[in-house]
């Protein structure tokens, strides 16, 4: 593919363009895999959601 | 399925975690279409091979337009209708509405610079989109200044609307003022002026993007609301210490 005198322009736009959604996918993921882990600890630590909790249970064990 | 059905976080992790796969698989499908279609997509006769800027420049602009009135609505859904999910999907579109809009800025910028002489211009057009991104941050700052999320939501969805003026304002804007911006050539009474040898991967692209958008939005919404449950054993740990 040709893309004539003004190559550079175009190439770093489409870089550009790849480098901000990967940032908004990098973003997303890593907080995702933040947050599960924080509500993973709090698991073992045997606390819940009230949505969560079988009925009766307490919140905080 | 009914909004009020939606309006159950659980419910609507679930949902969503079925979606999602499908939703990614569809974003990569439409991507690899279009850039299939960008590459055989003729130059343009006047601009030669910057054209193809276009092709990520429109939907990006798009988009960046489209997240505002998405967060406008589900402002009046915070406000108006206490949607719990309202607020979720308003915060949760704020960063990627910003990303699209920085987007649309650079690419312009880059294909500005070819084709006008200039990556810069204080016209309406321009100047309304760079107003529109700091808008967003504008948005991203007052949700992380505030730390109740209700109040941050309240607070969020004033600044939204009062921005959403902003909206009609980037659209007509090339109509209004005499801009160094072409006018609309897609989206026009008396339909597009662009050839269908580009305009279709440009439709194509505007849908890979839109479907990424979705992707991303539903993705960010599902994170916002594990931050809330977090957010809430957190509190419930601190009062669980506090008492004797």
């Amino acid at each position: 593919m040709n893309l004539g005198p003004h190559a550079t322009f175009i190439v770093t736009a489409y870089a550009a363009a790849i480098a901000i959604i990967a940032g908004l996918v990098a973003w997303i993921v890593l907080d995702r895999r933040h947050l599960m882990r924080m509500l993973d600890d709090f698991e073992r630590q045997g606390m819940t959601r009230r949505s969560g909790r079988v009925e009766g249970e307490e919140v905080l064990k | 399925m009914s909004l009020i059905e939606l309006a159950n976080p659980s419910r609507f992790l679930a949902l969503t975690g079925r979606a999602l796969p499908w939703l990614s698989a569809a974003t990569v499908l439409a991507f690899a279409f279009g850039i299939s279609q960008i590459y055989f997509a003729p130059d343009d006769y006047q601009q030669g091979a910057t054209v193809k800027i276009m092709f990520i420049h429109v939907p990006a602009a798009w988009l960046g337009v489209f997240a505002w009135v998405l967060m406008s609505v589900a402002a009046l859904g915070t406000l108006v209708w206490r949607h719990p999910l309202a607020d979720v999907a308003a915060k949760a579109a704020a960063p990627i509405g910003a990303a699209f809009t920085l987007m649309c800025l650079v690419t312009g910028s880059l294909w500005g610079r070819p084709m006008w002489g200039t990556y810069w211009v204080w016209d309406a057009r321009l100047t309304s989109v760079l107003v529109l991104f700091l808008m967003y941050l504008g948005v991203i700052a007052l949700w992380r200044t505030i730390d109740d999320p209700a109040q941050a939501a309240r607070a969020a969805a004033v600044l939204t609307l009062v921005g959403a003026i902003n909206i009609p304002i980037i659209k007509f804007s090339v109509d209004w003022w005499n801009t160094l911006h072409q006018p609309a050539s897609v989206l026009r009474l008396g339909g597009s002026t662009i050839h269908p040898a580009i305009l279709e991967p440009l439709i194509v692209m505007a849908v890979a993007f839109t479907l990424l958008f979705l992707t991303l939005h539903l993705a960010a919404m599902r994170n916002e609301i594990m931050r809330r449950r977090v957010r809430t054993l957190m509190m419930l740990q601190a009062g669980a210490r506090i008492r004797p």
